[in-house]
């Protein structure tokens, strides 16, 4: 099993994932993202290492999209259309409905508002969810005769998956992203015992033990509440689907616990849109809400309106809900340009901020910020940040390799120093290799399978019934014969095999004769090596048959008088190969001579 | 394997398969056909059903006359409606290991089977199944628990009364079977122990067998299983379509190369064709309406149901019955039309699509918000002030036993504007209506039975190709009442194997493989030898392990180092039996060669005689003699182990050893 990863990819970086797998001779890739800090080239991942040795489709086998976040699916069509890529590309049904309508948004802001050219199209955007095949969670699905995948809920946003990768006896796991802690709108990922060779697994927060959740909360609505009693106004950039229903579904229940009257708005555009999905993919919400859904939708909210342009010039307190979360275009940028002078207002960022958007400048301290046309923008609002995204913590983490039980975890998708401490906790608790490789460094992770054969069902029940007699637990030895033939492996009994190569036993015996000092008749010589036998060899059958012949288990022995000794007798001891063991210690049992006092 | 039979209704099965070391049920349905023979819970007091005459025997004893009422015609038990269960003697239930539903309307025996037989297992079920299986076990709790009655018969049950009894209540099978409703804690313990799964999803059932659930077409989340283990594969086909209406299509390709392939769940009515059907539905209705009169649909709330709103949303503007109202009546009604709108996953692709847009899959969402549909829990409440007439009612339950249909029947069926039309093919109408004759309500039969055809069976098993088919005896000759019809049952080679209510089929098969797996040390020490082109050979010695099911070889256990002398006991004691096996041999001894090397080895005075059958190798001095022929050799010496041990192995050199 071996593993690389495209340069720049999600290694040492929350910049956006896409990561080549190689198992069995299978490769898969796995995430297909851009990165939101960069305006050129750059955000796209670079193909050219698979396609300077040919096409994208003779090369993958398969494309899996864990969720419909842009750092993980942005650069879809641009890999698909552009580059070129006509193979199979899965995701879960809602990812399926919802990465199309991000795609055509991201692409409106690039290409009709900052009018850059050399992008994909609306076109592009269509042919691309053409190729993609849908998955249901637990679904065994058959990629080709040897490559199957497998997708397990992992909680973060609507229709986020974890997918299982099999080829041959190996296997990975990787998690894209996830939450191991339910909250308002999502269940917990969840995973099985699968044992997979590999786990790759993001670590966004591989340091944070965050904080309970509900501290969280008291704090944001807190922080919202004083604002707006103020006479403030309150911006919380976020991306349309995900946190945002996590965040509405808690303002709403606030307004509505403390009878408040400040209006809540969400950003044009998606909103409606947003929460429909939300409402049809019920089933992907947590079992709460999917109870209590035909009572009442959690998603139609009372308090939260649609947001006009007009509104932001408005008097008075107000919360805004408005897209992109980065503040890195669209809405939520025009909206802080004009907010941002007053310091009665507050802006909440609750999520990640990716480095050069302007999100991450004004969460690292910065308040004088360039715009374009060389404008300066003061900001005295108050700036928050509130970590709602819902990614797994170091706990998180920890609990998902424990229930996985995987041979290798592969971190990626975190910042180098912190992954570098969780890397350390795995491999103590653990006890398993912990990998972080850079961007665009491959790792290579050998597996030791083991190797599947059928065996015949005679030779099994030969030996289960031979163990099941005097102690279950006592591992059994058992001898057969493997026949390797055009790929396929069959143990079977010795016999058989013979049988099966049209070929005959050679047998190979051997008499020995014995001789013993006796001067009694020969029937009573006969009786004496009788008693003898059966009195040393207890575990085993010795027979004495009617024609004065003795048997020990299946070698023969017979006596008769020696021609020309009358006091000697000579015994003929007779075995096959088989016996080889019991033969030669009889005729040297035998050789000691009888003991005396015995007739 | 064994197949334990306990259900005889082709359409509600219940089958139980011994399966490897595995006990599993494969669907339980609940024949609610006995129903029939009780009168009407009607939801308001009715005066025509309550002064009906007491039954009188021929010899004028009427003890009877509590228990048994006359209606136009036939005796009905005037008692609480009971239902008939699968067998329950036929083997331990509690013995069942997994219990596999394949769709809403087979798992309705579920609680009977899950709460009184002492079931300790898992069932498993696709979410939908689970989701509106349980609706309609709320509507039938809910409709037989609101009309209390006092009365439980049983006295007719008695063998030697039944037997004076009129048809069809003589001749009703295992009467003494026969049970009440289960209540709604009983439905929720036993949906407690479902477990959800997914189409495709490859469920492992204590290593030794694997189950999976395919698309089978016929309703939301219905599925169809295989059982398999590496090498044995039994596909269970129940209630299958090839049809498209809302359901995901049926997934064929999955059910080739069955060993067995055990079909039940075939349509009810083999010579209507459900598109001709719905047409025949819309026409009726639209006819009643447009002459003033009131429609009645009675059917289950899932289903059909929501391709019949579809065709009428397309319908009704063009009919001109845009200012109908169209009323849907159940407990259960407003949750059953949500639910419809969540599955999408489950839905065929056109409906998906549309979700992805986002937009509901089912248009009755769209006739809900311009108030074309209404619904409502029961006629009790805001129905009887919103209620409008002429109309168009779906309400439940089919068989006109229980339910507020009951409530209609008696309200429209004295007037000839009026049409009650069946589209649910599960009761035969004529017995349905038995106690409300004389009707002068029109009544129309469009039973819509989207599952397979005898057609599409013989192509699907030309297709799929399974080695043996199992189906219900019913399907293995013409319906009794078109015995000529001999197209109309299963025609295959060989031909099937049939079963009956209680009985216990072998399925055939024979095994002989089993999956092992050589772990990699094992597989290193491992020495091939190539026997002909291309087949090699390597001979194993190595300890079994078995684990639940799961077998592993490894390599025996290094023998125990020679020890202190006392402890010697104890090692050998832990140590299993590892001795190796000495193998088989094979090939023969070249007699020359084998001389040569004798004399190779010091032994001057070979001598070599033929016989009849090959050769004898004397050695003189050693008074030894070894004979050799085709496929044997016989070293006969004294008691010299150094020389016999020298000879043996000179002779194992030119043989082959397995």
């Amino acid at each position: 099993l071996s593993f690389f990863r495209l340069g720049p990819g999600a290694g040492q970086d929350v910049g956006r994932s896409c990561i080549l797998v190689s198992i069995a001779g299978k490769n898969v890739m796995l995430d297909c993202g851009m990165h939101m800090g960069y305006n050129d080239d750059r955000r796209f991942p670079d193909f050219s290492y698979i396609t300077q040795n040919g096409r994208l489709t003779d090369f993958l086998d398969c494309v899996i999209i864990s969720h419909f976040h842009l750092d993980h699916c942005g650069a879809l069509p641009y890999f698909s259309e552009m580059v070129g890529y006509d193979g199979p590309i899965y995701m879960t049904h809602p990812t399926k409905a919802i990465c199309p309508i991000l795609l055509e948004d991201y692409r409106k802001i690039t290409v009709d508002k900052k009018g850059e050219t050399n992008f994909f199209t609306s076109q592009m955007i269509k042919d691309c969810m053409k190729k993609v095949v849908a998955v249901h969670l637990h679904q065994t699905v058959q990629v080709d005769e040897e490559l199957e995948i497998k997708a397990y809920y992992a909680g973060h946003v609507l229709g986020a998956a974890m997918f299982q990768i099999k080829a041959g006896c190996e296997s990975v796991v990787y998690t894209g992203d996830y939450n191991m802690t339910p909250d308002r709108h999502l269940g917990a990922a969840w995973i099985d015992k699968c044992r997979p060779d590999l786990l790759i697994s993001e670590s966004t927060y591989a340091t944070t033990i965050r904080d309970s959740k509900r501290c969280r909360e008291r704090d944001f609505l807190k922080k919202v509440h004083e604002t707006v009693e103020r006479g403030g106004k309150v911006l919380i950039p976020v991306f349309a689907l995900g946190r945002a229903q996590e965040l509405c579904i808690l303002l709403e229940t606030f307004w509505e616990r403390m009878n408040l009257k400040a209006p809540i708005y969400f950003s044009t555009g998606l909103t409606e849109k947003a929460n429909h999905y939300y409402k049809l993919f019920i089933t992907w919400t947590n079992q709460k809400i999917r109870k209590t859904f035909v009572q009442r939708n959690m998603f139609e909210f009372k308090h939260i309106k649609a947001f006009d342009r007009a509104f932001a010039d408005n008097p008075g307190p107000m919360v805004v809900f408005a897209t992109p979360g980065m503040l890195h275009a669209g809405q939520s940028l025009q909206i802080f340009r004009k907010w941002a002078g007053n310091e009665k207002n507050m802006v909440i960022m609750p999520g990640y901020c990716v480095q050069g958007t302007v999100g991450h400048k004004i969460l690292s301290g910065q308040r004088k910020l360039e715009m374009e046309g060389r404008q300066i923008l003061e900001v005295k609002m108050q700036v928050e940040y509130m970590s709602f995204s819902a990614h797994a913590d170091a706990k998180g983490i920890m609990q998902l390799i424990r229930q996985a039980e995987p041979r290798n975890v592969l971190l990626v998708h975190g910042e180098a120093k912190k992954m570098e401490f969780l890397k350390q906790k795995i491999e103590q608790e653990f006890h398993v290799n912990c990998y972080m490789p850079a961007n665009g460094e491959t790792t290579t992770i050998f597996t030791n399978p083991s190797i599947p054969v059928d065996i015949s069902l005679g030779l099994l029940k030969r030996e289960t019934a031979i163990g099941l007699l005097p102690d279950v637990k006592k591992p059994k030895l058992m001898h057969g014969t493997l026949i390797m033939k055009d790929n396929s492996f069959r143990l079977v009994s010795p016999e058989q095999a013979l049988k099966e190569l049209g070929l005959a036993e050679h047998q190979l015996r051997f008499t020995c004769r014995v001789h013993i000092q006796d001067p009694r008749k020969e029937h009573e010589t006969v009786l004496r090596v009788y008693n003898h036998l059966k009195g040393v060899l207890k575990d085993y059958s010795v027979q004495h048959l009617p024609d004065g012949s003795i048997t020990v288990e299946s070698i023969l022995i017979q006596a008769t008088a020696h021609s020309e000794d009358q006091g000697t007798k000579v015994l003929l001891v007779s075995w096959t190969y088989q016996d080889e063991e019991l033969g030669s210690y009889l005729t040297s049992l035998l050789k000691k001579g009888l003991p005396q006092g015995t007739s | 394997f064994f197949q334990y039979c306990l259900s005889g209704h082709p359409t509600l099965p219940c089958n139980v398969l011994k399966f490897k070391s595995t006990t599993i049920m494969l669907d339980c349905g609940l024949d609610m056909t006995s129903t029939l023979n009780f009168l009407p819970l009607p939801l308001v007091q009715s005066p025509r059903l309550s002064k009906l005459p007491g039954w009188v025997l021929k010899d004028g004893s009427t003890f009877l006359d509590k228990e048994l009422k006359e209606c136009s015609g036939h005796v009905f038990v005037d008692s609480v409606p009971e239902f008939c269960l699968p067998e329950t003697e036929l083997l331990d239930l509690s013995t069942v290991d997994v219990i596999l539903i394949s769709n809403y309307h087979c798992m309705m025996a579920l609680p009977y089977i899950t709460e009184y037989t002492g079931f300790t297992g898992t069932v498993y079920a696709t979410e939908p199944t689970v989701q509106i299986g349980r609706l309609l076990m709320e509507e039938l709790v809910n409709s037989i628990e609101r009309v209390p009655k006092a009365q439980s018969a049983s006295m007719w049950k008695n063998k030697e009364v039944q037997r004076l009894l009129p048809a069809p209540l003589k001749d009703a099978v295992e009467v003494s079977m026969w049970r009440k409703c289960y209540t709604m804690p009983e439905v929720n313990a036993a949906l407690s122990k479902i477990q959800l799964v997914g189409y495709s999803q490859k469920i492992e059932l204590f290593g030794a067998v694997q189950v999976t659930p395919l698309s089978s077409g016929y309703a939301l989340g219905s599925s169809n299983w295989i059982i398999q283990s590496h090498y044995e594969k039994v596909s269970y086909v129940s209630g299958s379509s090839l049809l498209t209406t809302h359901p995901q299509p049926m997934d064929q390709a999955s059910l080739k190369n069955s060993d067995v392939l055990i079909l039940t769940g075939l349509t009810q009515i083999p010579t209507a064709n459900p598109d001709g059907m719905v047409g025949e539905f819309c026409n009726n209705l639209a006819i009643t309406v447009r002459n003033g009169g009131n429609v009645l649909v009675p059917c289950y709330p899932s289903g059909v149901i929501y391709d019949l709103l579809e065709c009428l949303y397309q319908f009704i503007d063009s009919a001109g019955l845009s200012n109908v109202p169209f009323y849907f009546i159940s407990p259960v009604a407003n949750s059953s039309l949500e639910f419809s709108q969540i599955f999408a996953e489950w839905l065929c692709h056109n409906k998906q699509t549309k979700v992805y847009l986002p937009e509901p899959p089912f248009p009755h969402a769209e006739l809900i918000q311009t108030n074309k549909l209404k619904h409502y829990p029961s006629i009790h409440g805001d129905f009887s002030n919103d209620f409008k007439q002429p109309c168009v009612v779906f309400t439940g339950h089919p068989s006109l036993r229980f339910g507020d249909v009951v409530h209609f029947m008696e309200l429209w069926g004295k007037s000839s504007l009026n049409t009650v039309i069946f589209t649910e093919p599960d009761f035969s109408y004529l017995d349905a209506l038995a106690p409300y004759q004389p009707l002068a309500m029109k009544c129309v039969y469009c039973p819509i039975d989207t599952r397979l055809n005898f057609i599409q069976v013989s192509k699907l098993l030309k297709e799929v190709q399974p080695l043996h088919v199992v189906c219900p005896e019913q399907y293995t000759q013409p319906p009794p009442t078109q015995s000529h019809r001999t197209d109309l049952m299963i025609d295959c080679q060989p031909p099937p194997m049939s079963y009956r209510r209680a009985e216990v089929l072998t399925l055939p098969y024979k095994r002989r493989y089993e999956k092992i797996e050589i772990m990699p040390e094992l597989a290193d020490s491992l020495v091939p030898l190539e026997i002909k082109p291309g087949i090699s050979l390597a001979t194993v010695s190595a300890v079994l392990h078995t684990k639940d099911n799961k077998h592993v070889l490894q390599l025996p256990p290094k023998p125990p180092q020679p020890p202190a002398s006392k402890k010697r006991k104890r090692v050998s004691d832990d140590v299993p039996e590892c001795k190796p096996l000495k193998p088989l041999l094979s090939g023969s001894i070249p007699v020359d060669q084998f001389v040569q090397a004798l004399e190779k080895h010091g032994f001057s005075d070979v001598k070599v005689e033929d016989t009849a059958k090959g050769h004898i190798v004397l050695l003189q001095e050693a008074e030894t003699l070894i004979q050799i022929e085709e496929d044997s050799t016989h070293i006969i010496c004294d008691n010299d182990e150094p020389l016999r041990v020298k000879l043996r192995d000179l002779v194992l050199k030119f043989l082959q050893k397995f």
